[in-house]
């Protein structure tokens, strides 16, 4: 005798499933471990990972090194923001803040850099146009992300954490060049 | 419920329902009652601040000012998703333990404070979200600050609710104790069990964080941003686990009162259930795949609720649940070919027609956006898009919302003893507001994986240092996604008048009601008590191959798996054309 979902199972509920759903049950359960082999594959044969490099940082501190950066490697000036060409395999830093990113980054194709992320003030959302990457950007937290420029081109960042009324307004840019080849990939 | 006939005298504060021969306590009657206006109420302000936020993303109209779209926004987040869900299970649970078992409330006085509590938390957050003193939407995050009584009408509100549960679990041993049904407690009930549990570890999460951000508000302590992501999402994600637990449970309830599905095997659902239970702390992980603050080990392991648990158990339910629509239907007779008995379903009732656009809308979309989003590197690709608002759209809203409204067409008769107002409009209610949403929902989406920011003003970034210029397919896109919306919003419009005007000004049911007299203003499950007419002999239905009795389902789902894996595997290809980040 069958029960609907609103009467009672008289005795023992404890009975054998049935069939179909055995065999669907293990079709799903097969399905469930691709889907969590999947992530740790990626982290071996893909080339997208959100791992990086993680730490604490003291928001004074990590702006201190955001105005060393821009010191050591500025190129120029856009819109009041200044532009910043470091060298292929450096360390990038880019501060989110209410509401700009800074500084805008030169980059080059091909070449390998550890984009540092972190934010002085509120949480702000690292979007990148028109490839749609994104990264949370916290404040107290330096993301180390070591990321490879495969295009070059007119990138922006744009800020997808609410971060107050101006969000809207938080327009970044990234510009990477074409690759120099000789130093492509150099650390 | 089964067990008692029409004829059954009234005991004391119980009356005996006309149409149905339910025992209905009065203390729960008035409860349910109670909670599911409140329930109604932010569900309106919620949809009226839905359309100013649509009206505002359509950039065509774009309709507020950056302000008042980020005010409007926290409003109709926090109504939706925190007052209308929660007010609207507090009724569910009253339901599944007092009604369904047959049995007294305990303590009603207690409910009744209780809900007071979370009347009381409401109303401060409405006013400090009014009066612009929280613009900071419903998630709050850190050092975004709002005015303290914001974080204090949260936690009085959460006290409240789970006060409500304490009282669901007593009235569980009330029940038991008084005996007023044999046997084990109904599945439905057990689901209720699995969601009240789910909600304990919840608002424990909701204490540990609105607690001390409140005293953060005063000044009076400090609160680390991504440890407030971390435990906040503890709450956030765990809660959306109440809400598939209590949706699945009335996708049973549902199934049961409108065409008598059965419940292919008690063993596999209920293990289903407890499933839920077992790994949701972990959920809050998919929030903070790509946060700073946790490593990718953690991530992997949180994420898939230790290798895809709870994931399994919706895909179990998704099969189960209309496996039980298919055998139960079967068993009455509509045998014809593989999908007979789909095509002789009873359309025309709003409560089936809401169960089966609640499971396939969140399963299809919702379920599949969800894992794929949910993955530890795919989430790159979506996170914080428009990708994230339209899978939520057709989990919590095209699921549990459509699969509330879908009750609510029997609790209009059960519980408030009326009939359905605007009988006809009632008919089409589930499919203009589930057809909007999944225009809505899936358009939303499509537009994230473009890059389309969520909760942002103006993607036009007018008087921003630099343009940026998105293809103009995103602005047919969100065209498209805005009529789905408004579309959903009069579907969500009806569901009010109907309910509304059913309960205030609805012709009551007498109590000689035939079922003449009842039909073409109440949902046919009613009058025609469908769980009582499964004939002994089942022979005709059972011989089969290895589809077994259910072969129409089995077909759906491999669909469904189909979908899934092409989806899935669609997105990691997306992945792997972006940069190269590790
Ligand atoms: C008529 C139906 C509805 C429409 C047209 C609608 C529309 C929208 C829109 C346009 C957004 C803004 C997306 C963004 O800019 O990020 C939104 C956000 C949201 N909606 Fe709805 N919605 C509806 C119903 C619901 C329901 C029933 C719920 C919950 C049960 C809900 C929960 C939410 C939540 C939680 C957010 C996110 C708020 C935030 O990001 O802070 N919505 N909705
Ligand atoms: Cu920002
Ligand atoms: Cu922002």
């Amino acid at each position: 005798m069958y029960t609907t979902g609103v009467t009672s199972p008289q005795g023992v509920w404890w009975k054998p499933a049935h069939k179909s759903e055995k065999i669907w049950f293990t079709i799903s359960f097969i399905w469930c471990l691709i889907l969590f082999a999947m992530m740790p594959f990626w982290h071996f044969k893909g080339g997208q990972n959100p791992s990086g490099i993680r730490a604490k940082v003291n928001p004074a501190d990590y702006q201190a090194r955001v105005t060393q950066f821009i010191q050591d490697y500025r190129v120029g000036t856009e819109n009041g923001i200044p532009v910043v060409a470091p060298p292929a395999g450096s360390d990038v830093y880019l501060l989110g803040q209410m509401w700009a990113w800074t500084p805008i980054l030169q980059l080059e194709e091909g070449a390998e850099y550890t984009l540092h992320l972190s934010s002085i003030d509120l949480n702000h959302g690292f979007n990148l146009y028109p490839f749609n990457v994104n990264f949370q950007v916290v404040p107290g937290y330096d993301y180390g992300l070591r990321v490879t420029p495969t295009e070059a081109g007119d990138y922006r960042i744009v800020c997808n954490e609410f971060c107050g009324v101006g969000h809207h307004l938080m327009v970044g840019k990234v510009i990477v060049t074409e690759s120099t080849d000789a130093s492509g990939g150099d650390r | 419920m089964n067990t008692h006939g029409a004829d059954a005298p009234a005991r004391g504060p119980f009356r005996t329902c006309p149409t149905t021969g339910l025992q209905v306590h009065n203390d729960a009657d008035n409860l349910i009652k109670a909670n599911a206006v409140a329930a109604t109420v932010a569900l309106l302000v919620g949809g009226l601040t839905a359309i100013l936020v649509l009206l505002t993303r359509w950039q065509a109209v774009h309709l507020l000012d950056a302000e008042m779209f980020y005010r409007v926004l926290t409003i109709h987040g926090m109504n939706m998703l925190i007052f209308f869900i929660l007010f609207f299970e507090m009724a569910v649970l009253y339901f599944a333990s007092a009604v369904i078992l047959n049995s007294r409330v305990a303590a009603p006085k207690v409910g009744w404070g209780a809900f007071g509590l979370m009347v009381l938390g409401t109303l401060m957050v409405e006013w400090t979200m009014f009066t612009g003193r929280a613009d900071v939407l419903f998630t709050s995050y850190v050092p975004l600050r709002a005015h303290p009584l914001f974080y204090l009408g949260v936690i009085l509100f959460a006290v409240g609710a789970l006060t409500v549960v304490s009282i669901f679990f007593a009235t569980l041993v009330v029940a038991k104790r008084e005996r007023t049904y044999t046997g084990s407690v109904p599945l439905v009930t057990f689901g209720a069990i699995t969601a009240a549990i789910i909600a304990v570890i919840t608002l424990v999460h909701g204490a540990a964080i609105y607690i001390p951000t409140f005293f953060w508000s005063l000044g009076m302590m400090n609160v680390d941003p991504q440890v407030y992501r971390l435990v906040w999402w503890g709450l956030g994600h765990s809660s959306q686990q109440i809400n598939v637990a209590a949706m699945v449970s009335i996708w049973y309830l549902l199934g049961a009162l409108t065409v008598g599905a059965v419940v292919v095997s008690e063993k596999v659902s209920r293990t289903a259930f407890v499933l839920y239970v077992g790994f949701i702390s972990m959920a809050s992980a998919h929030h903070l795949l790509v946060d700073p603050g946790f490593g990718s080990a953690w991530k992997v392991v949180n994420t898939s609720y230790f290798m895809y648990m709870a994931v399994l158990a919706s895909m179990l339910h998704g099969f189960t649940v209309p496996a039980g629509v298919e055998l139960g239907m079967r068993l009455r007779g509509f045998t014809q070919g593989i999908f007979g008995w789909l095509r002789r379903a009873p359309w025309g009732d709003p409560g089936f027609s809401s169960l089966w656009l609640s499971v396939v809308i969140f399963g299809f979309v919702g379920g599949i956006t969800g894992v794929t989003f949910g993955t530890e590197q795919i989430n790159i690709i979506a996170h914080n898009t428009l990708r994230i608002p339209g899978h939520f759209h057709a989990t919590v809203v095209s699921g549990t919302a459509m699969a509330f409204m879908g009750i609510t067409y029997y609790v209009i008769p059960l519980i408030f003893r009326k009939k359905v107002a605007f009988y006809g409009m009632a008919r089409w209610q589930p499919y203009v507001f589930s057809i909007g949403m999944l225009i809505f929902s899936m358009c939303m989406t499509f537009a994230g994986s473009f890059g389309i920011p969520r909760r942002h003003w103006d993607i036009t970034f007018a008087g921003a240092p630099f343009d940026v210029p998105y293809s103009p397919a995103v602005n047919l896109v969100m065209g498209v996604m805005a009529i789905g919306g408004l579309l959903a919003a009069v579907g969500g419009g009806m569901y009010i008048l109907i309910t509304v005007w059913s309960v205030f000004f609805g012709k009551p049911l007498g109590a000689e009601a035939s079922k003449a007299a009842l039909e073409g203003s109440v949902p046919p499950g009613v009058y025609n008590r469908p769980f009582l007419q499964i004939p002994a002999d089942d022979t005709e239905v059972k011989e089969h191959g290895w589809m077994g009795m259910m072969p129409g389902t089995m077909i759906l789902v491999i669909v469904f798996l189909v979908a899934f894996i092409v989806y899935y595997f669609a997105n990691w290809k997306l992945l792997s054309f972006v940069w190269k980040v590790g």
